[in-house]
């Protein structure tokens, strides 16, 4: 008989997903056999961002693409509902007449909607706000609607109300309460945010109370009390606050909360002790928490208390302090947000015209921060919110901290203690960054967020993280020099500010006004990426040929034998009968390895450096040019066959990879670029694992931003839809070129995202909305760009100085490197394995030294 | 064929005029049978060391970056950046590692590598 254990989870939510990736990586499932039941068709999702599905769809909303956790010894059961729990047989009977037995049961039902007894809740086109299936309910109505009306005005009601606007219905919000928000935000915030949703076109309506839903069958209209004329609307979503999901509970007899959810103890055990309750659906010492980050808290002690019996960890009450963004406004509440303690005091700042409302609540000796409220601007919650948990004291001028002026990240000069939770989403505090930081020896903040998990929920955080980065390493004698090289005391970008500004064009310059010494193989094909992205010239010419990385250097990708690749451009993947055969004759008459790449062209491997010039002739000759596969720039633009010869395509994405390969060919970024164009949903041309990615819609281009393959995929996301072909170049040139300026060195897209304050949804304020007022100058250098265009293989031929640089040797230039030698492999070469350095003998001829044979200068 | 050079001496080989050398780059070369990475720095000193990776096991430090490491002028190879004082042949990431280093000169305008040096 089976020694090991049984735990049944009930809800695949947020919560409940927590729990088990966090009773995978404490080790539980060594003595556990888990069960997850989830009444939902899909695995748990993000329903925090559940707005953002219209944009980027379930996939990407979900904790768990693949459909399972990856321990065998989890298994997932969805799309059932549990019937009842038999706490004398301690076994649960799921709605599928299956009975699982447990030891320990986990209930992480969460919350429902709460629909108010209104007269015509129950008409055809009126919706609650929680699941994936409810918006897809919402959009199948809004094809037909023309307006909607959400009931209820706090911040569950906005996200639906986001939600309807994007759907491009005339949306109403509809609130009992003299303001929005009345949980978190006072009147005159409130105030605040009704002006910035009304400017984007929405009506809220305060201080109504809903008296019946009229219609027969369907919607028709709102009918409010003292109201003489109804509002009419054809679609309603209530998002009147959530109750706990007890009546599983209830049924089996476990103690209930007198306002609703599962009582439990600071250990979150039930009156069973077979049973605990986390999230939502519970109710600790009586009181229920509606928001994610005490609900992963609760996860984390059930899954501490199971792994180690003696664990100290208990519930102690959760920091409610809540930042979102809602419909573009930043919107804050945290600690004593409402001044109740007795003798607080307030400190306002508002900027009716820009739309900010600031309060801060102090103590009446004006030494402590107790809470605050921030409207319009919260970058200064990473800052202030600490300030609260930890009741550190306050600095001379408070107001500081919210006028204009202050900025983001005063960590460090205000001195935070070690206890206070800097990221409330996973609840980590302080001390434990700076002691991960110490111990991993983090040095950017990547690293950082990986190691603590901090800054990786909300990302509100990342500010004060990234001070504390700096103040560790500070600490630790490591100077904190952002620069990127012994060489240089400045950034990537501030290197290429410097270089744009000076209009510095050889490295001698830079490192002579802006650096020491004389640069090494980080700066200098930092530098020469640089050049090359704003003045476009010949990466050979003599200024820069010496500061040319191994592959650019010689034109090809260097093999690990001193061979090289050659990579001729095929845009779009698509080639001419004639064409493959020029490279298949080039192939066979050099003796070349030649290999399909993943970009949809042809790589010719085991050229050496002697030969490169005779290969790109014939490749020239037959109308190639460079592919730039060993450039960090523009590599390939793939694409699928598109409309016009596949039957589901609606687009002609072939043509537009190629256009796009086309413009942006040559286009030297911090690392590599690669683009890919779908001609349709299917996704064929897997574009959306590229920098950048293309989607055809029905309407025009959805343009996808910021994928990766590689070691650490990352799909792209949605930036803009439905594009027109011109305004979808418009955005490109933009993002690639902001990416190109403010980038690291060596940092893909992807990273680079991670690195942005504020994300995605700053760089489409600054790409598409233009927010920066950047875009026509960042189009401008593009342009410039394109304009310059020419082949580097071309130029080289042309050129004798820089074709001189391909020989074996410098005294005997058509001699093959005898150290270089080839073995076969399924038919082709492979290189042979040098053991050690070849000694070459003395019959080798070696010219004569004259100055003409080796090219005088 | 002989050398600009009238002197005859078998420990020197004249490889290239100097002027050949690009500046802070390096140019491979046949010297006494073997291949050798020769390069000019900033100040036009030469320097001149096999050109064998050992790490890589290819023939390849003449095609690597040239610079500095603090005070010391060092190419990184092209391969896997590993860097090699180029005064020495020493490895600057590993104190095990060392690539042979030879006598340079300059003779009337041509470079000229002599005798391997012997490591210390």
């Amino acid at each position: 008989m089976s020694t090991r254990k049984s735990l049944v989870v009930i809800g695949n939510g947020m919560v409940g997903h927590r729990f088990v990736q966090a009773a995978i990586e404490r080790g539980l499932t060594e003595t556990f056999d888990i069960t997850v039941v989830g009444e939902e068709p899909r695995p748990a999702y993000d329903r925090v961002a559940l707005t953002s599905f219209f944009d980027v769809g379930a996939e990407q909303l979900s904790f768990l693409p693949s459909g399972a956790y990856d321990d065998p010894r989890v298994r997932l059961v969805l799309d059932v509902p549990v019937a009842a729990i038999d706490r004398d047989t301690k076994s649960i009977a799921l709605g599928t007449g299956e009975v699982v037995s447990y030891d320990i049961a986990v209930l992480a039902t969460g919350a429902a909607p709460f629909v108010p007894p209104v007269p015509g809740k129950d008409l055809d086109n009126v919706f609650v706000y929680r699941t994936i299936e409810d918006l897809e309910a919402i959009r199948e109505a809004s094809g037909t609607a023309r307006a909607g009306a959400v009931i209820g005005g706090g911040l569950l009601g906005l996200e639906a109300a986001n939600a309807l606007h994007q759907l491009g219905i005339e949306t109403h919000v509809v609130e009992m309460a003299p303001r929005l928000m009345a949980v978190q935000v006072d009147d005159a915030g409130g105030a605040t945010l009704k002006r910035h949703i009304e400017s984007l076109g929405l009506s809220v309506h305060t201080g109504v109370m809903t008296e019946r839903i009229e219609g027969t069958d369907t919607v028709t209209g709102l009918r409010f009390q003292d109201h003489d004329a109804a509002l009419p609307v054809d679609l309603v979503v209530f998002s009147a606050g959530i109750r706990p999901r007890d009546q599983l509970a209830r049924d089996c007899g476990l103690d209930v909360a007198e306002r609703g959810g599962v009582l439990v103890d600071e250990k979150l055990r039930t009156s069973d002790p077979a049973i605990h309750a986390i999230g939502e659906c519970a109710a600790v010492a009586g009181r229920m928490y509606g928001l994610v980050a005490p609900g992963y808290q609760m996860a984390e002690i059930v899954a501490d208390t199971l792994v180690n019996e003696a664990s100290a960890a208990v519930f102690e009450g959760a920091d409610m302090s809540t930042k979102l963004k809602l419909l573009g406004v930043d919107v804050a509440s945290f600690g004593d947000a409402f001044a109740t303690t007795e003798g607080a005091l307030e400190l306002v700042f508002a900027d009716a015209v820009a739309g900010v409302y600031k309060k801060l609540v102090v103590s009446s000796e004006g030494d402590r921060l107790l809470g605050g409220i921030l409207v319009g601007d919260a970058s200064a919650y990473g800052v202030l919110r600490p300030m609260v948990s930890s009741g550190m004291a306050l600095p001379d001028n408070p107001e500081e901290l919210i006028l204009p002026a202050a900025r983001e990240g005063g960590a460090a000069r205000i001195g935070m203690p070690d206890e206070a939770v800097v990221c409330s989403c996973n609840n980590i505090s302080k001390g434990s960054i700076c002691d991960t930081i110490d111990a991993e020896g983090c040095a950017d903040l990547p690293c950082v967020k990986a190691c603590t998990r901090a800054g990786t929920v909300c990302g509100s955080c990342v500010p004060i993280v990234k001070n504390l980065l700096a103040e560790r390493l500070e600490a630790a004698g490591k100077t904190v020099s952002k620069g990127i090289c012994e060489h240089f005391d400045l950034t990537r970008q501030e290197l290429f500010d410097v270089i744009a500004v000076h209009g510095f064009q050889r490295f001698d310059d830079i490192v002579t006004a802006h650096g020491r010494g004389r640069g090494c193989d980080v700066c200098k094909p930092a530098v020469a990426s640089i050049l090359a992205s704003q003045f476009n010239g010949h990466v050979l010419d003599r200024t820069t040929a010496n500061l040319q990385d191994t592959n650019d250097a010689y034109l090809a990708n260097i093999q690990r034998n001193g061979t090289y690749s050659v990579v001729p451009r095929i845009p779009g993947g698509e080639i001419t009968a004639d064409k493959l055969i020029v490279i298949g004759e080039v192939a066979r008459d050099f003796d070349l390895y030649t290999k399909i790449t993943g970009g949809q062209r042809i790589d010719l491997l085991g050229a050496r450096v002697e030969q490169l010039p005779q290969i790109w002739r014939r490749l020239v000759d037959a109308g190639f040019e460079s592919g730039h596969a060993y450039g960090k720039s523009l590599r390939t633009v793939k694409s699928c066959v598109g409309s016009s010869w596949c039957r589901f395509g609606v687009q002609d994405s072939v043509q537009m990879a190629i256009d796009l390969e086309l413009r942006y060919r040559g286009l030297r970024s911090p690392h590599k670029l690669k683009g890919g164009v779908s001609g349709c949903a299917r996704e064929c041309a897997e574009a959306r694992g590229k920098d950048f990615g293309v989607i055809a819609t029905e309407k025009g281009w959805n343009l996808y931003v910021c994928g990766n393959g590689g070691a650490i995929p990352a799909h792209a996301q949605l930036l803009a839809s439905d594009l027109t072909g011109a305004e979808l170049v418009r955005y490109l040139d933009r993002f690639l070129m902001y990416y190109i300026r403010t980038a690291d060195r060596l940092q893909r897209t992807s990273t680079w995202l991670g690195t942005i304050d504020g994300g995605l949804d700053r760089v489409r304020e600054i790409v598409v909305e233009d927010t920066l007022g950047l875009g026509a100058e960042l189009e401008a250098e593009m342009a410039r760009h394109v304009d310059s265009y020419f082949d580097e293989w071309k130029g080289t031929l042309e050129d004798e100085e820089k074709l001189s640089r391909f020989v074996s040797f410098v005294n005997a230039p058509d001699v093959p490197d005898p150290s270089i030698s080839f073995g076969t492999s399924r038919g082709q070469i492979s290189p042979a394995v040098a053991g050690g350095p070849v000694s070459l003998g003395t019959s080798i001829p070696v010219g004569a030294p004259a100055a003409a044979e080796v090219g005088a200068r | 064929m002989t050398g600009p050079d009238p002197q005859v001496d078998a420990r020197w080989e004249p490889i290239c005029p100097f002027e050949v050398l690009e500046v802070e780059r390096g140019a491979t070369a046949l010297a006494h049978g073997h291949a050798v990475a020769i390069f000019r720095t900033h100040d036009d000193a030469v320097f001149a060391l096999g050109n064998h990776d050992p790490f890589a096991g290819a023939s390849v430090l003449a095609r690597g970056i040239v610079g500095t490491r603090g005070d010391i002028p060092f190419v990184a190879s092209p391969m896997h950046k590993h860097a090699f004082d180029l005064r020495t042949g020493q490895c600057l990431d590993d104190d095990d590692v060392h690539v042979p280093s030879y006598d340079v000169r300059v003779v009337a305008g041509i470079v000229e590598v002599g005798p391997r040096r012997v490591v210390a």
